[in-house]
């Protein structure tokens, strides 16, 4: 891991205007290796604008990001993933037409992977099936080899962690990866996400479901009408009146 | 196996395999293995002793079989761009380049088919690459009626300007040896693009090329240059195209504003769809149907695009699959004849 203090993701001032709605406005955060932070807020809040600024599939309108000490402000996406950054989508879109296992030889051929896992990923199908046993898919069923298109939403989602899984990010970024997933889907993804945190990878997710990310991450932004108005440990977010108003209702617990 | 009289059904075979994957096969016997191969291996032979038969099939059939193999090629160019999600109107861009630098390098340079063709094939798909670059962002129908215009502009400013012979057109080139040669060359070129083209997409590589076409998106936050991907796309397709060009130039020893005329544009992608997109063996298939059908119906002159589009319309509707992969299908489909067994008593 990087030395004490070092940021591995930095960001300063991002704002990003559509028109005249600023979907984020001025927002800044540090991520430093091994870190797993929360993004939350309320729709339309700017926590998939703040991603995909990030990533570099939306130019911002000012503000830097900077990623192990480069500046990587309005990086193109491909670039992005050179440098160790995978997202996921909040609305999974994979490639319908191919079989599942292929979806994932997609990542897994990139010039990233190539270059970082070649020789240990082997035969590249066979690297797919793995990483799509990682994420829960069970190897000997139908499953992996059906289209992709006949997928329920819950394997869709964990198909796009495996895509991410598939790139050996340094960063993994993911864009309400619960939602539309069972309570037991998330359970059964759970270790896997704790097993990426204890091999030292850096983690940003964007969550509504509170509860399931806070066993995740140790740290929570909120943004709000793009605006950063809370951040820090999930105790201490969820504590601040104007966020327990956000959430009314929302009867979040936070068993520390 | 069933005594006459007796009713049976017929039931598939090779469904258990299908279930899994496209990809395995399992062949039991010879017998299998020849079921398979013997059709492919028919038609490359039918297609290579084509030429030897000489001034015995006449000149019409052996024109007929050269201009078949043109439109393959550009047919074949048409579906790899398909491929990668590109939906071109104007074939008839790549063959007009390809044609016009054979033509130049000859008349110019002095180079001979034997130099030209080759380095028209690269040049021309280099130049069509780097003319289509700047476009490769649009999608669908943009970058079709993009495609569409391409060849009229290019015609429009040789008209124009006069370059390369203006109206005229530059004539005089070198030829090709004989016909024997010209059918060799041409089947030889059509045959290896689509063998190359076949393996190419069954590659990982080929594998991208199908997942930009689903879903842009996805394919860059795999790590992908998309737009690389199709610039690559592009090159490779523009191949075979430039190639039918410099070799139509040399064999008319002529290059002129015809090379990019409509016909070079909606023949290969009537034969693409005809035959079935996306297999490289159906372009050829709909180009030997469609190429002498047009041939044999010359007197109709430009009515014959009708002819065209009602067969684009009955086959986009009525078997979007193609005929080629319509037969394969059924030729594939691993039937036997079982006995209908009869309800036991009381039932
Ligand atoms: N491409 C775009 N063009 C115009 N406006 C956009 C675009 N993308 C997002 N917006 C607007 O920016 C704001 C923030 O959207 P964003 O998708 O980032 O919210 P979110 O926090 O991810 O919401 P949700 O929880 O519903 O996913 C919204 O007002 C949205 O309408
Ligand atoms: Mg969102």
């Amino acid at each position: 891991m990087a030395a004490e203090g070092e940021p591995l993701l930095r960001v300063r001032g991002l704002e990003k205007a559509f028109g005249k709605v600023l979907a984020v406005n001025d927002v800044s955060f540090d991520l430093r290796p091994g870190d797993a932070l929360g993004v939350i807020g309320p729709n339309g809040s700017g926590k998939s604008t703040l991603i995909n600024l990030v990533t570099g599939f939306v130019k911002p309108t000012a503000g830097t990001v900077e990623f192990k000490g480069k500046d990587i402000t309005g990086i193109a996406p491909h670039r992005a993933v050179g440098l160790g950054i995978a997202r996921s989508f909040q609305m999974a879109r994979p490639f319908y037409n191919l079989p599942v296992y292929k979806n994932v030889v997609i990542p897994v051929y990139s010039p990233r992977s190539r270059k970082h896992m070649g020789a240990e990923f082997g035969d590249r199908d066979e690297a797919a099936v793995h990483l799509l046993e990682d994420v829960g898919f069970e190897r000997d069923s139908p499953v992996p080899y059906k289209k992709a298109g006949e997928l329920p939403h819950g394997y869709l989602k964990r198909l796009e962690l495996a895509r991410c899984l598939a790139l050996d990010p340094d960063l993994i970024i993911l864009d309400e990866l619960f939602s539309g997933m069972s309570m037991s889907e998330i359970a059964g993804i759970l270790p896997l996400l704790e097993k990426l945190r204890a091999a030292g990878k850096t983690l940003l997710m964007v969550e509504h479901r509170l509860r399931e990310l806070f066993r995740v991450v140790d740290s929570v932004l909120m943004l709000q009408f793009g605006r950063k108005v809370a951040a820090g440990t999930p105790q201490e977010v969820m504590a601040m009146p104007e966020v327990a108003e956000a959430y009314l209702g929302a009867e979040v617990k936070v068993d520390a | 196996m069933s005594s006459p009289g007796r009713a049976t059904r017929r039931e598939r075979i090779d469904r258990g395999i299908k279930v899994r994957s496209d990809e395995i096969f399992v062949l039991a016997s010879a017998r299998d293995l020849a079921w398979v191969l013997l059709p492919r291996a028919l038609a490359v032979a039918a297609l290579l002793l084509f030429p030897l038969l000489g001034a015995r099939v006449g000149p019409y059939w052996q024109t007929v079989m050269i201009n078949t193999m043109v439109i393959a090629l550009l047919a074949l160019s048409w579906d790899l761009l398909a491929s990668v999600g590109l939906i071109s109107l104007g074939q008839s861009l790549f063959f007009g380049l390809g044609g016009y630098v054979a033509g130049a390098l000859d008349s110019f340079a002095g180079l001979g088919p034997l130099w030209s063709i080759p380095l028209a094939t690269l040049l021309g798909a280099a130049l069509a690459t780097l003319v289509l670059y700047p476009l490769l962002r649009l999608r669908g129908v943009y970058f079709g009626l993009i495609t569409f215009a391409l060849p009229l502009l290019f015609m429009r400013l040789i008209e124009t300007t006069g370059a390369l012979g203006g109206t005229e057109g530059v004539s005089g080139l070198t030829p090709l040896p004989n016909r024997t040669v010209e059918i060799y060359l041409v089947t030889a070129a059509a045959l290896l693009t689509a063998f190359a083209f076949r393996r190419l997409i069954a590659t990982d590589y080929g594998l991208v090329f199908h997942a930009v076409r689903d879903n842009e998106r996805s394919v860059m936050a795999a790590g992908f240059d998309v737009q690389r991907v199709k610039a690559q796309a592009v090159f490779l397709a523009a191949l075979p195209a430039a190639f039918a060009g410099a070799f139509v130039t040399h064999r008319y020893q002529f290059v002129g504003m015809t090379a990019f005329a409509m016909e070079y544009s909606t023949l290969p992608l009537t034969a693409a769809v005809v035959g079935g997109p996306g297999s490289f063996l159906g372009p050829v298939v709909g180009s030997f149907i469609l190429v002498p059908l047009s041939e044999a119906m010359r007197e109709f002159g430009s009515l014959r695009v009708v002819l065209y589009s009602l067969m684009l319309l009955v086959f986009t509707v009525g078997l979007p699959e193609g005929i080629f992969r319509f037969v394969a299908r059924k030729y594939g489909q691993f039937e036997r004849r079982v006995a209908i067994e009869e309800a036991p008593d009381g039932r």
